[in-house]
């Protein structure tokens, strides 16, 4: 077995360079795919991701469908190949609670109300994951609903703060995840300055929960401009066409 | 695939009525915002487990076993020994739980467990291993649903903590040519925390501790958190189609903390 390194350097720089406040680089690509309604692809560290919105559409099944508002599907998955050992393409519990979690976290940014008895569909795959693949598919999934026309109280914007030999840092990679000590997944709306979604693992003391928050708040805020300068480069381009 | 749920509305009379109490601080069955419906745990109901625990929270039923096996670790942590947390859903339950595999909210739950329990370190798997790397003891926590009126998850949480903090752990011993077999004998099995979920609902904008299945369905959005008997947070969930602004999870957090401890002092008060 490798020795565990140490996760933070003698100069405060973490495994890949960066410091604690500081994000992966990103990049982002709106409206890929020709037959989704709207799509974006997203890569933050080495996580690849992939959205494709379908819809507003008629429900189907038929059952699903809401007298008063849009019902929203979501899947969130991951490729055979986005890990290091081979992954089951059968969906896994944690990919099910991701799909929910998403789900949940986009919903609140959504005018469903605008749609009842019709469906919209997320569908998500992690072509190659890294730590932060579900926030990173949240970033992504609300691009690929605006690009899809949808409309949306604002983008939805998401970012972790984890715990890491013993201090904060914000948008953990994969190892950092695994050899940390908490993790904590933040969605935010910012026009409703609202959280959507808030996870959390490992062990905080109150304090050091607060300062996290605050920390992933901001990490959310710097990717929002990264995310919406995107969506504008997009529209600009299509009116150049 | 996950998609948006139908709730069940409430009548209009009750849901009139749930609004206007709370605009003054009170709710349906009499409690004030921040109280816990009568909690009771009965431990060791069902004696073949190697540790049970029923727990009643107002009408919410739940039960949980406790089964204690051996296998192989899991590669990563070859000295450890391994937990899984499942909960089912049963139909006697809830009128609207089907029969058949786990849906997403009975793996969120069982995950949402798991997490409070393994990152509190509550059992101690290190101690849990027979041969390292080879045979380890595997802790299975079944969360069976027995009748649902809301707060599934804190009646879970607090069920799981109170079966595994009674839970023996049958004896092993390792024969020389290697063969591992069952002795007729106990030990406590080893545990160190006590975590303590806590499950607020959001209602037009005022939080409420401990909802009724009523209240799940008018609210907006649910978060639980978990803390630890050091006053640490070890998991935390929010679900539901709404959001919390920032204030409300701080003011949720403190609210957590405090109920915690007060289910902590009195059902288990050699963890405080």
């Amino acid at each position: 077995m490798t020795e565990i390194k140490k996760l933070i350097d003698e100069n405060g720089l973490r495994v890949d360079g960066r410091k604690l406040d500081e994000i992966r680089p990103i990049k982002i690509e709106i409206g890929l795919l020709a037959n989704a309604d709207g799509s974006a692809y997203i890569e933050q560290g080495r996580n690849k991701i992939i959205v494709a919105v379908y819809g507003p559409r008629e429900a189907q099944p038929k059952h699903i469908g809401l007298h008063d508002r849009a019902a929203i599907r979501c899947r969130y998955h991951m490729a055979p190949f986005s890990t290091d050992e081979r992954k089951s393409p059968a969906p896994s519990r944690r990919e099910i609670e991701i799909s929910k979690v998403i789900r949940e976290a986009l919903e609140p940014a959504i005018f469903s109300e605008y749609y009842p008895r019709s469906m919209i569909d997320i569908f998500i795959e992690v072509l190659q994951s890294d730590g932060g693949s579900r926030c990173a598919a949240i970033t992504a999934s609300s691009l690929a609903l605006a690009d899809a026309g949808i409309p949306l109280k604002d983008l939805v914007v998401a970012c972790a703060v984890g715990k890491i030999d013993g201090k904060l840092a914000v948008d953990l990679s994969d190892v950092e995840d695994k050899l940390g000590e908490a993790d904590m997944p933040i969605a935010y709306i910012p026009a409703l300055r609202k959280i959507s979604l808030i996870q959390m693992d490992g062990i905080f003391t109150e304090e050091e929960f607060f300062k996290a928050l605050n920390m992933a708040k901001d990490a959310c805020m710097k990717i929002y401009k990264i995310q919406k300068e995107a969506l504008k480069q997009k529209y600009l381009q299509t009116e150049k066409e | 695939m996950s998609v948006t749920s139908q709730v069940e509305p409430l009548t209009k009379i009750k849901s009139k009525r749930m609004m206007k109490l709370l605009a003054s601080g009170k709710r349906l069955d009499g409690r004030g915002l921040l109280d816990y419906r009568e909690i009771k745990i009965e431990n060791g109901v069902v004696e073949k487990a190697e540790g049970s625990a029923l727990v009643s929270m107002g009408n919410t039923k739940v039960l949980v076993g406790v089964k204690i096996e051996t296998g192989q670790p899991y590669p990563d942590l070859p000295n450890q020994g391994a937990l899984t947390v499942n909960a089912e859903f049963v139909p006697l339950a809830y009128k609207y739980f089907e029969p058949g595999p786990p849906d997403e909210n009975s793996i969120e739950l069982a995950r949402l467990v798991d997490r409070g329990i393994r990152e509190s370190k509550t059992i101690d798997m290190e101690k849990l291993v027979i041969i390292p790397g080879k045979e380890v003891y595997v802790v299975f926590v079944d969360v069976y649903i027995l009748d649902h009126d809301g707060n599934l998850v804190d009646a879970a949480g607090l069920a799981a903590v109170s079966a595994i903090l009674n839970a023996k752990l049958p004896v092993y011993r390792v024969k020389e040519n290697g063969e591992v077999i069952k002795m007729d004998e106990y030990v406590p099995l080893p545990v160190q925390n006590c975590p303590i979920p806590v499950t607020m609902v959001k209602i037009d904008d005022k939080i409420l501790v401990d909802p009724t299945l009523d209240e799940e369905n008018m609210a907006s959005a649910k978060l639980t958190i978990t803390l630890t008997k050091n006053g640490e947070i070890c998991a935390m969930q929010k679900s539901g189609l709404g959001a919390f602004t920032l204030d409300e999870i701080v003011e949720a957090q403190k609210i957590a903390r405090k109920k915690s401890s007060e289910i902590r002092e009195k059902f288990f008060r050699e963890w405080c």
